[in-house]
């Protein structure tokens, strides 16, 4: 892992100078707030470095698993991609900028990983699987309607994600241990940003309320698929490697809970869908979102990029 | 209004924006009477019926034992937003283990037409710095 | 550039008033002649003041006009690495014109008004991100050319005069150093891929080579303004200077790509010792600046819904701090 500082290098104009030393933006050399790192994390290069030097290589069941997780962040940044410059505010398109990174970096870890038990890479599974192959969740598949249902769908997730990887942290399976232990932390501030603008929204005009309200109501359909078992998870929380999703549950309930009360929203009332997408049923929208992500890959087969 | 670099509101401009943008808690004035009446170039006015977010500065701590340093301004609004929105900004890059953000309005500076007066008094004072004592070169320890 | 009078002299300024400008103009005239920096507060004269004000903002809805071209590849990106290198890259633009904008409002307009003129088509922005990007090579060639020009203008702003520009600058060049590399690669991948995606990458660079050079600015003789801006130490080198340079890099940088640059007419000059490119259409630059490109009205279009669609945000977070602090108060 590279922990090089880049600290203003600019490569092939070196004749330009820019008479401006190390100091940055302010001044003091040593204090500089513009001192830039990579910094030092599990990143999916080195899970592919790991599989390629036979170090690791998980089970068909663990590959499973890797897969939905990916899937999932894959969707949903795909989803919060599109964001990017349509934010309501500069600000903003930054902050979704960071949340889709991170659920890119998460999945792309975990597809890395899973590719490793049928000699795929994260790019084969990304743009070579068929809708019905793919693993995620209805709640990722959802569109971002306006910003209120964006962060509906982003405070439902975020919950979700953060106890389900704070959990990971403990897998007998020390890589999907691994990426977790990086993914629980950046969840945990997507917890916060989509905490903060549900109490916002909620609680700022009558219409940034009904509209939170009205976001909630479109999402709130697909939070029971989350936390279902099936004979997957049955069996690797046996050997350690997850916890049944229905567990969860209990603490997704009681933190929600106070923020909603908080923002004194109720839990909207209404009926739940039947999920599927764990066994490759999908949502309408899976079609189109995997139509666009994966045109280019597909009109050229066995290309590099 | 203050801005990116130095918390140094451009006197000019700052009946301006105050009238464009009412702020949420208006602190702490800062006193503008003797900057110098320059005319604002280019700002084309206009009633806003939006209450844009008001302007924050952002100071960050790179590492821990150093001081923080401002890095810029954003807009937010509200302390908790300005905050996230100053990490996001300003420490995608690793920059920072720790943030301050100030409302740009609450930030008093020293007048720049009093430069000359306000630090003045410090040159040529030579006795403050060890370089000034020259006796005892090469002494061992000192 | 619209020329107007730019040495505006107040009508009628009382003795007191004219005395102060004499002093402000003296003390001025010295910082800038000791190439030491103008601060916010500093005395200024009003044309330098309106000057920066115009570079800088149109520099900062540039970076924010410039998101649209590339965002339109980020859910079509080929590969998940490229997938997060482009979003990273478009998210920088929309913090480099944060801080541009920001250094902007040190010259007293606010960003929400810089906004508006932006969405009403009264503030302008750099013409090149008026062109469509068509394919994926698009990504590599604005990386590469676009990018590089953009840099090779923005390293000696690192040095402009007006203090808070200066130091944006500085944060940006150090985060735009990826830009340009990572555009590099793409090119450079494709070009050693198969016979379409070099296609796909040599068509990308003749469609962006000629607006590129053009980034640069009209050539020196018909330039009105930069000799004013040199004056005052905002811009350092010409832009023909400029883009003699960025030519000069680019011919030897095209030939690690295993491409070529649709000119010609590029050499090098012995008895100028510079870099010759062949003509340029300044027509064409001068009709997309006019608003007659393929996207000027797709590209306003776009940034004005999506300030608008935020608008019921913007105006809930404010009505929630208001709540907020009323709440303090109160208690």
């Amino acid at each position: 892992m590279s922990t090089k500082d880049t600290d203003f290098a600019i490569e092939g104009h070196g004749d330009i100078s820019v008479g401006v030393h190390g100091a940055g933006a302010s001044g003091d050399g040593s204090a500089s707030a513009t001192r830039i790192t990579p910094g030092n994390a599990l990143r999916p290069e080195d899970i592919a470095l790991e599989i390629s030097r036979g170090q690791v290589k998980p089970s068909e069941d663990i590959a499973g698993f890797a897969l939905r997780l990916g899937d999932d962040g894959l969707i949903l940044a795909q989803r919060l991609g599109h964001w990017i410059s349509r934010a309501p505010e500069l600000e903003e398109d930054i902050a979704l900028g960071n949340i889709a990174l991170d659920q890119l970096g998460h999945a792309r870890s975990f597809l890395t990983y899973a590719g490793a038990a049928w000699d795929k890479s994260e790019d084969d599974l990304a743009y070579f699987r068929r809708e019905h192959e793919f693993r995620s969740a209805h709640l990722f598949e959802q569109p971002n309607g306006d910003f209120a249902v964006t962060i509906a769908r982003q405070f439902i997730v975020s919950f979700y994600q953060y106890e389900l990887y704070s959990r990971l942290v403990e897998s007998t399976d020390s890589t999907i241990a691994a990426i977790s232990a990086k993914a629980v932390k950046e969840v945990d501030y997507h917890r916060d940003h989509s905490a903060q603008w549900v109490l916002r929204l909620a609680g700022g005009t009558d219409e940034s309320r009904a509209r939170m309200i009205q976001g909630f109501k479109l999402v709130w359909p697909y939070v029971d698929e989350l936390f279902e078992d099936d004979e997957l998870t049955t069996r690797l929380s046996e050997s350690g490697v997850t916890v049944q999703p229905s567990s969860l549950r209990d603490e997704f309930d009681r933190l929600t809970g106070q923020i909603l009360a908080e923002a004194e929203l109720d839990i909207p009332g209404v009926p739940q869908a039947p999920g599927g997408g764990r066994r490759g049923k999908h949502s309408e929208f899976m079609g189109y979102i995997l139509a666009e992500m994966q045109v280019l890959a597909r009109e050229h087969p066995g290309a590099s990029w | 209004m203050a801005p990116h670099g130095n918390p140094e509101e451009p006197a000019s401009a700052a009946s301006e924006i105050k009238r464009e943008a009412p702020k949420v808690a208006a602190a702490n004035a800062e006193s503008t009477t003797t900057a110098p009446a320059a005319r604002p170039g280019g700002t084309t006015g206009g009633a806003k019926e939006e209450h844009p977010w008001s302007l924050w500065e952002v100071f960050v701590r790179s590492s821990r034992g150093l001081s923080h340093v401002h890095a810029g301004s954003l807009h937010a609004p509200d302390a908790a937003m300005a905050l996230r929105n100053a990490r996001d900004l300003y420490t995608r890059r690793n920059e920072g283990v720790s943030i301050w953000v100030v409302p740009a309005e609450a930030i008093s500076s020293s007048d720049p037409d009093a430069k000359g007066a306000f630090f003045e008094s410090p040159q040529g004072k030579d006795y403050r710095h060890a370089t000034y004592y020259t006796k005892s070169e090469g002494v061992k320890h000192l | 550039m619209a020329s107007q009078n730019l040495q505006s002299v107040p009508a009628e300024l009382s003795p007191e008033e004219q005395e102060r400008e004499a002093a402000g103009q003296a003390y001025f005239d010295r910082i800038i002649s000791e190439d030491s920096r103008i601060e916010p507060r500093d005395w200024m004269p009003a044309a330098y003041r309106k000057t920066l004000l115009r570079q800088i903002s149109q520099h900062a809805h540039s970076e924010i006009i410039g998101m649209q071209p590339e965002a339109n590849w980020i859910t079509r990106a080929p590969s998940l690495k490229r997938k997060s290198i482009l979003m990273a890259k478009v998210q920088d633009e929309a913090g480099h014109g944060l801080y541009l904008y920001s250094a902007a409002e040190t010259l007293g307009q606010s960003r929400d008004q810089m906004m508006e003129d932006l969405i009403a088509g009264k503030a302008r922005y750099s013409s090149i991100f008026n062109y469509p990007t068509i394919s994926w090579a698009d990504m590599g060639a604005i990386g590469w050319l676009v990018d590089g020009a953009a840099i090779c203008n923005q390293v000696p702003l690192c040095r402009a005069s007006y203090g808070p520009y200066g130091r944006a600058m500085v944060r940006i060049c150090k985060e735009e150093s990826f830009h340009q590399r990572q555009g590099f690669e793409i090119l450079l991948e494709l070009s050693n891929g198969t016979p379409a995606q070099k296609q796909m990458a040599q068509d990308a660079v003749n469609r962006w080579y000629a607006p590129s050079l053009m980034m640069f600015g009209p050539p020196d003789d018909d330039s009105p303004n930069s000799k004013q801006s040199m004056a005052w130490n905002i811009k350092r080198f010409s832009n023909d200077e400029l883009r003699s340079r960025f030519v000069g890099m680019m011919v030897e940088q095209v030939k690690v790509l295993g491409l070529t640059l649709p000119d010609k007419d590029i050499r090098f000059n012995e008895e100028t010792k510079k870099w010759e490119h062949g003509p340029l259409d300044w027509n064409e630059f001068k009709e997309v600046l006019a608003g007659r490109g393929p996207c000027n009205s797709q590209r306003i279009e776009r940034r004005r819904e999506a300030h608008e669609n935020g608008a019921w945000v913007r105006e809930a977070a404010v009505a929630y701090a208001r709540k907020q602090a009323e709440k303090v108060n109160a208690a």
